[in-house]
């Protein structure tokens, strides 16, 4: 039971990051990778500012204006400059790695003794339920706000620049200015995730974004899969599947680890995950034609 | 009222693959005027659209609408005036967003998409009213993806999209190329009340001769960049099919 639920609560907590990667590639159909630095960035920022003092209000804005900055970086280098979208984002992810070393002032702060988002907001006597409880209120929420944005005059013009730049042009989108602000909603969301991961693990360590954008990548094909599968069409149950997908997804990492498998070997098996999860349907699909 | 004054359109200048797709093009279309334009493939007419939109902008030359230079406004700007329906059916609505959601934005097209939900009880009726008007019993799917539709059909909303909000300039770059010729009279017939109807200024890009004769207060022909013929009314009406054949021979 309790292996269950620490794989619902860390899949809980990467779940903003899944929105994020679901806003970046479902919707804008950019691959942005930007997100390996943002999710450390998003970790940084918070451990820096609550082993200061500050109160969690503010760490959390903080936070967000973080992320938002990475991914409007990413949107300028790709829209302004006329960069690829994957080139910009490795360049603003390598980046971010110097930018988060010089916040964390060394590789690794522990966050011991002190107020956390999930001892802050405790309601129950046993920290697991109180982990559980408190990501589920974050998500909720977020992923809420999120779908009343994507249902706002402003969110059909979102949707639609990924869909049709020729549309929306004529619509009097500026497509450019859309993609940037798809960005930085994208990696706010991502450093929220970091926010939430720093607290629940006490501690951040500077490598501990290498590769979450597998992660996110595997855990919103999981949901989309779903929700194609499914026809889902209305917002705020597709965002509620992208975060099934990411709690899926960390199921089979525990799962994997469970079964005696080498945390060492984490990595290699998020990799064939997702290459798994990208590569069945289009076998399948070739055998059927 | 559009004006051109000397544009000239060189794509890929200075490299092997040069193109001068349009030579010192001077043109002024009058406030509800209906220009047909026709002319061999490749003779300019698509980019002339694009210029006047600002999908494209020119080598040289000045463009204006309603006496405002616009030359270097980018397209989503110049919005405010011009709607546009593109020869590729796929192209002017967002194929995986509701009918709903595409008319929405077009309800918006000069205007800012706010932070607030937009679609409520009265502009769903609006829009089902406009859309049963075209009788293709559309009404009743407003939920559905704009993809699920034929491109005869998109077209038609397309058409009826781009005067959900305020327009002056409407450009039709061959919007029933694609379509069979029953979706094509639909869209036509939807075409020529809206242009009425709202009193548009309209460019109609076209090779079909006989929607030549059928529509339009001035025919003009384009050939090699440049505006090889330029007919009124009157000499419209009396030009011979075969006469415009011969154009093209
Ligand atoms: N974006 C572009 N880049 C390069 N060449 C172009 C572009 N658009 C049009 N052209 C060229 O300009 C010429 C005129 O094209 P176009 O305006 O599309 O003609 P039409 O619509 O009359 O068939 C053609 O030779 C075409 O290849
Ligand atoms: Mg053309």
């Amino acid at each position: 039971m309790i292996f269950y639920l620490t794989a619902l609560i860390q899949g809980l907590c990467l779940s903003a990051m899944g929105l994020g990667i679901f806003i970046t590639m479902k919707i804008f159909r950019i691959p942005d990778i930007t997100t390996d630095g943002s999710y450390t960035l998003g970790a940084a920022v918070t451990a820096a500012l609550l082993m200061q003092g500050w109160p969690l209000l503010p760490v959390v804005g903080v936070t967000i204006l973080a992320g938002a900055l990475a991914g409007v970086l990413t949107g300028l280098v790709h829209t302004r400059l006329k960069i690829d979208a994957l080139l910009a984002g490795i360049l603003v992810m390598t980046g971010l790695y110097s930018v988060n070393l010089s916040i964390l002032g060394r590789s690794n702060i522990p966050l011991i003794n002190i107020d956390t988002v999930f001892s802050a907001l405790a309601i129950f006597d046993r920290p697991l339920y109180n982990e559980l409880w408190v990501s589920l209120l974050f998500l909720g929420v977020l992923s809420a706000l999120l779908a009343y944005m994507l249902r706002t005059d402003f969110g059909i013009a979102m949707r639609a620049t990924g869909n049709s730049e020729s549309m929306t042009r004529a619509m009097g989108i500026n497509n450019d200015r859309m993609k940037i602000t798809g960005l930085a909603i994208a990696n706010a969301l991502t450093a929220l995730s970091g926010f939430l991961a720093a607290q629940y693990q006490n501690f951040t360590d500077i490598n501990m974004g290498i590769g979450i954008v597998l992660v996110g990548l595997g855990s919103v094909l999981i949901g989309d899969a779903l929700i194609n599968w499914l026809g889902i069409r209305h917002i705020w149950l597709q965002l509620l599947f992208v975060m099934l997908g990411c709690i899926l997804f960390q199921l089979v990492l525990a799962v994997a680890l469970s079964l005696g498998v080498n945390p060492n070997m984490l990595k290699l098996i998020t990799s064939v995950c997702v290459l798994a999860i990208v590569a069945i349907p289009r076998l399948a699909r070739r055998q059927r034609s | 009222m559009i004006k051109l004054d000397h544009i000239t359109k060189v794509f890929n200048r200075g490299e092997v693959n040069e193109v001068n797709a349009l030579n010192d093009v001077s043109l002024q279309i009058a406030q509800g005027e209906f220009v047909v334009l026709v002319g061999a493939n490749g003779s300019g007419k698509t980019t002339l659209l694009n210029i006047i939109s600002g999908a494209v902008l020119p080598s040289e030359g000045s463009v204006l609408l309603h006496g405002e230079e616009v030359s270097r406004l980018p397209e989503h700007k110049r919005s405010r005036w011009v709607a546009r329906v593109f020869q590729n059916p796929l192209a002017g609505t967002a194929p995986e967003l509701s009918i709903l959601d595409n008319f929405r934005l077009a309800a918006l097209r000069t205007q800012r998409k706010k932070l607030k939900i937009g679609i409520d009880g009265a502009f769903k009726a609006s829009v089902r009213e406009k859309i049963a008007g075209l009788g293709l019993g559309l009404e009743d799917k407003l939920p559905q993806p704009m993809g699920t539709l034929s491109g005869g059909q998109r077209q038609a909303l397309t058409l009826l999209m781009s005067v959900m909000d305020h327009t002056d300039i409407l450009l039709l770059d061959e919007p029933t190329a694609a379509l069979d010729p029953k979706s094509a009279e639909v869209v036509l017939q939807t075409a020529e009340r809206l242009i009425r109807e709202y009193q548009l200024t309209t460019v109609l890009i076209t090779h079909n001769l006989r929607e030549t004769q059928r529509f339009g207060s001035r025919l003009i022909q384009m050939n090699r960049g440049r505006i090889a013929r330029d007919l009124d009314g009157a000499a419209k009406e009396k030009l011979e099919l075969e006469e415009m054949y011969s154009w093209f021979g």
